[in-house]
């Protein structure tokens, strides 16, 4: 399984998200990146990542069955490339190389 | 009777935005019809200046609804939107509020202290106009000194540090040929290029015949693209050409009034930057409640979010992938909305443009009166001489002037 699921994970400070009818629109104002998240769950996983102590607690918030959970780290791995999302420096959880 | 359109709870982005968004993604607002130039293929039909023009107050109320809307960035042009006097008071407004800017100018106002200011803003992002990666190519349509007027500013920028200008070059059959020396004027400035169609719109509806790419250039293009896209921005204008095969990068539809749309230096809101016309006017930002009453609600929007026929190109199997091509081009070249566009690579739509067509009357010009010593002068010397001297209306014989065709 992957680590990210037990680390503590936050939206990046220079993002905003911006609701739409398919789930949300994330801009990036520092490198003016717009990325789209296409489903409501996930859109209420990144908002619930920054108050959650961890990526699986906030899939669990979101109301993610857990099979899914896959599907969603690998969209949030997506998300991390961007910058879109980062790690909290309050992680707990041992760094996955 | 029409059936309400329920939007699809899954699919891909391109069926999402066909139901339009809550707000604009790519949101261009002309501050002013003003121009110190006098383009020959202006898309607004720029000059002078309409006295009906928003004022600053005005200009900030429809900053203050944007950032309210998240609209997280505007394409702000015009005419030459930089002078305008309140026009660095306006970037510094938006940006404060979170509305990122990226304009479009011909350069005139760049200068070393103006590329100082803008190289210590991380919002804002400058585009400047190149038609021609020589100054011959360029001021034949851009008019006389465009081009060194655009060059100074790109190396204003350079000296001042600011990094990832974009050049912003409209593609013609006079400088499809020049590609890779754009790129190579991009990369020698620290540049972005970005790349994208002539329309036929505003003046550009005058010369487009003469202007526009011939179809095997549309080919040279494309296979360019195709090599270079990914390092090459094209405002996603090109969706025409997917029907070559292969989808460029970028979205693959027409955003007009659903992902895209203008406002105009009077605060009219078109449903894209290339269909300034009545047609495809939806409201306006001070007459009809704000800019996102206009967005969210007008007749016109929502009938552009509605699902389109494909018209005469639905049996055609590369509809998928062009989806009938740019409304504007067609409107404009007096073709019907619901057929093929223009340029069209498969060439469905030749036969419609060499037979009677009537292109639409423009709604709003606000080109100079006069002539200025800056207009274009779309000419170019013979480069062949004649060979005999012209006939003279005086001469006698019964066969002047013929000349027997060889055998």
């Amino acid at each position: 399984m992957d680590g990210m699921l037990d680390e503590a994970w936050a939206l990046s400070p220079s993002v905003a998200l911006r609701p739409e009818p398919f789930g949300a629109l994330a801009y990036h104002f520092g490198n003016r990146k717009l990325t789209f998240l296409k489903r409501p769950e996930l859109v209420a996983a990144v908002r619930a990542l920054g108050e959650q102590p961890t990526v699986r607690a906030a899939l669990q918030a979101a109301g993610v069955a857990e099979q899914r959970h896959p599907a969603f780290v690998a969209a949030l791995h997506e998300l991390a490339a961007g910058d879109m999302i980062a790690r909290r420096a309050d992680a707990t959880a041992p760094d996955h190389p | 009777m029409t059936q309400t359109p329920t939007r699809p709870q899954t699919g891909t982005l391109v069926e999402q935005f066909e139901f339009g968004l809550d707000a604009p993604i790519c949101l261009t607002w002309e501050l002013t019809y003003a121009c110190n130039l006098e383009c020959a293929h202006c898309l607004s039909s720029s000059g002078r200046r309409d006295p009906r023009e928003l004022t600053t107050e005005q200009c900030k109320a429809v900053i203050d609804e944007l950032e309210r809307m998240q609209v997280f960035y505007v394409n702000i042009g015009g005419g030459e939107p930089t002078i305008r006097p309140d026009f660095w008071e306006l970037l510094e407004y938006a940006t404060a509020h979170h509305v990122g800017v990226k304009f479009s100018t011909n350069g005139v106002r760049i200068t070393p202290d103006r590329a100082a200011f803008l190289a210590a803003s991380d919002y804002i992002d400058v585009q400047i106009s190149l038609d021609g990666a020589t100054a011959e190519v360029n001021d034949y349509v851009r008019g006389p000194g465009s081009f060194d007027t655009a060059i100074r500013a790109l190396e204003n920028l350079q000296a001042a540090g600011f990094k990832d200008a974009k050049i912003s070059v409209v593609c013609t059959r006079h400088n499809i040929d020049q590609l890779d020396e754009f790129k190579a004027i991009a990369d020698r400035y620290g540049a972005t290029l970005r790349l994208t169609r002539l329309r036929p719109s505003g003046r550009g509806a005058d010369v487009w015949d003469e202007l526009h790419p011939r179809p095997e250039q549309q080919r040279v293009l494309y296979d360019w693209l195709m090599a270079h896209g990914d390092r090459v921005l094209t405002g996603d204008s090109f969706f025409h050409l997917a029907a070559f095969g292969e989808s460029l990068p970028g979205l693959n539809l027409c955003g007009a009034g659903r992902v895209v749309c203008l406002i105009d230096p009077v605060g009219d809101v078109y449903a894209c930057p290339f269909a300034i016309h009545d047609n495809f006017l939806a409201g306006n930002v001070l007459t009809d409640g704000g800019f996102q009453r206009v967005w969210q609600t007008s007749d016109l929007f929502a009938d552009l979010r509605s699902p389109q026929t494909g018209g005469a190109c639905s049996t055609c199997s590369f509809y998928d992938s062009c989806r009938g091509g740019c409304m504007a081009a067609k409107f404009f070249t007096g073709l019907p909305l619901d057929g093929p566009d223009p340029e069209c690579v498969q060439g469905y739509a030749a036969d419609a443009l060499a037979g009677e067509r009537q292109p639409p009357a423009p709604s709003q010009d606000h080109s100079k009166a006069n002539p200025t010593r800056r207009q274009p002068v779309m000419l170019t010397l013979a480069t062949s001489r004649p060979s005999a001297p012209p006939v003279s209306a005086c001469a006698e014989s019964p066969l002047a002037g013929f000349v027997p065709s060889q055998p």
